[in-house]
């Protein structure tokens, strides 16, 4: 089992989602962070006061897939976060050793 | 416009507040005594009820979500905590003493204590009076609510509560009420014909300048100058200039003391300055920094607010537009000033108060017709009464800034200023008050 962690831009969660549903994905769980990397923050004025702030606004996705559906998935959230413009995000892919479905008990794949 | 509408309101201005030309003293004298005996007039009466209730609003919630808005998340009810006890606490000391300090006969410094507890302020009118005394000493009451409340706007995120409770009620009796009976309670600037229709000098200029003393006093925030300090929810902060906006049409039309038309002449002027003023703050903001700010359209509002003030029922709407629009564009630099002064002016009290209401006072020496219910000002051929604007200027800075410094030095060796560094970086509504505004996670 892997867990897919994606760094989107907020206005593309909806269509990164809805892709997700399409290809079969059963869940995902999202949060809206802060954080910067290549692309630049941007300026703020307060009665003439600017600031410069440098952590942007994202959406975190987290979904943990079996091994024979990451390459599926990533792929999915890869077309459908793209603008092709800088500040598009990153996705990462880890390890998972176990997940438990609290309600039945079920372990591994059959909890996903 | 009624042309016996103004000299309704001359009947009573003259009355309680002695500010007016010996003539018109002596025409309102005139008409006192062809009335056979004085009566509460209904229309007048509703309409300083509902001043009195629209200056109230001001405070809480116009002025708590104005400044609201602009500290950050962690001292958000610390602002609206001070202005809530504001009310509570000025309407105690309003009705106990501040009120015959004001308004009592007293001398030409200060009112005396023949009306402690309200005493003889009853609801039958006096001679050439329309409406019941008790209920100018609450529209009175409102106002002296807010002026300390707009201090608050000075020292924001770093007082202890304990310091702004002594202060105010300190301020709200040694600086307010004497300030007041100075010019609305027969004291000496009133005497000399300083024109204040509803209280640039008492309300603004005391603040904005009891304000720079307080930031001066009190110190900078932690981080002032080196990060960002900036306002946490500006659609609090919009709100509260729109609350502000309404509720000065009963602080400046309400001023006129009855329902006439020395009260619909203040009405348009206080919306056209307003207006002239955002307009101005928005488009000189948008040519020298790039960008129309929300920000910018709420404290140029204010602004023209402040600086029609003195001047709402002396002057044309044209002026009006005049007034507003030069408010807007000194107080757009005004809030510059606390840089040169070194003063952390946290929500800008020095900027928008100190200079809307003293460029209001002169402007009102400058523009007052005595058509609309004053006297005439510089533009109409009379360039003494700009001279006894800048007397009551001075006059009012001198005695603010230093009475403040007193009191704030006071305060400092009976509980200290300031709350501890670390209490101050945790924010006051956890360090003060126990509270979060938003939650457990920031």
């Amino acid at each position: 089992m892997k867990k897919v962690e994606a760094i989107i831009k907020p206005f593309k969660l909806d269509e990164v989602k809805e892709s997700l549903s399409a290809v079969g994905s059963s869940g995902l769980t999202v949060s809206e962070v802060k954080g910067f990397g290549r692309q630049k923050g941007h300026t703020e004025l307060y009665r003439g006061a600017e600031y410069v702030v440098d952590f942007l606004p994202k959406v975190k996705l987290e979904i943990i897939v079996s091994d024979d559906n990451v390459a599926q998935v990533v792929e999915t959230i890869e077309k459908a976060a793209k603008t092709g413009r800088i500040g598009d995000g990153k996705i990462f892919v880890l390890p998972v050793d176990e997940v438990v479905r609290i309600r039945t008990g079920e372990r591994g794949d059959e909890a996903l | 416009m009624k042309r016996t509408s103004p000299m309704t309101a001359h009947v009573a201005r003259a009355v309680y507040a002695a500010i007016l030309t010996p003539l018109a003293v002596l025409a309102s004298h005139t008409a006192a005594w062809a009335q056979d005996s004085p009566a509460i007039d209904t229309g007048d009466t509703a309409w300083i009820l509902t001043s009195t209730a629209l200056v109230i609003m001001m405070t809480a919630p116009g002025l708590a979500l104005f400044y609201g808005g602009l500290v950050r998340r962690n001292n958000v009810l610390s602002v609206l905590m001070q202005c809530i006890m504001c009310m509570a606490t000025v309407s105690i000391v309003w009705v106990v003493i501040g009120y015959t300090l004001a308004f009592g006969p007293g001398n030409a410094l200060i009112g005396d204590l023949s009306m402690i507890g309200l005493a003889g302020v009853g609801v039958e009118p006096g001679e050439g009076e329309t409406i019941p005394p008790l209920l100018f000493m609450m529209f009175q009451g409102t106002f002296a609510i807010i002026t300390p409340a707009l201090i608050v706007g000075a020292f924001a995120e770093r007082m202890k509560f304990s310091a702004f409770l002594i202060f105010t009620v300190l301020w709200s009796i040694l600086i307010y009420s004497p300030l007041c009976h100075w010019v609305w309670g027969g004291g000496w600037l009133g005497e000399r014909g300083a024109l204040d229709f509803a209280g640039g000098t008492v309300v603004h200029i005391s603040s904005g300048v009891s304000a720079l003393a307080a930031a001066l006093l009190i110190g900078k925030r932690i981080g002032y100058g080196q990060e960002p300090l900036p306002p946490h929810n500006l659609p609090f902060t919009v709100a509260g200039a729109g609350l502000l906006w309404v509720g000065w049409f009963g602080f400046n039309a309400g001023s006129a003391l009855g329902a006439n038309g020395s009260a619909s002449i203040a009405f348009v002027t206080t919306n056209t300055a307003a207006a002239a003023a955002t307009l101005t703050w928005v488009f000189v903001e948008w040519a020298t920094r790039g960008k129309p700010t929300v920000l910018g359209a709420a404290s140029g509002a204010v602004a023209g607010l402040v600086a029609i003030t003195p001047a709402a029922g002396f002057v044309s709407p044209m002026s009006a537009i005049a007034i507003g629009a030069g408010g807007g564009l000194l107080c757009f630099f005004g809030i510059r000033l606390k840089e040169m002064l070194g003063a952390d002016d946290a929500l800008d009290v020095v900027g928008i108060h100190g200079v809307g209401g003293t460029w209001g006072a002169l402007a009102t020496g400058v523009f007052a017709d005595a058509a609309y219910g004053g006297t005439d000002g510089l533009l109409y051929g009379n360039p003494g009464q700009l001279w006894i604007q800048v007397e009551g200027v001075l006059a009012t800075m001198v005695f603010c800034f230093i009475g403040a410094i007193v009191l704030l030095k006071l305060t400092d060796m009976l509980v200290g200023l300031r709350v501890t560094d670390e209490g101050e970086i945790q924010g006051l509504d956890l360090t003060e008050h126990s509270e979060r505004a938003y939650g457990s996670i920031d």
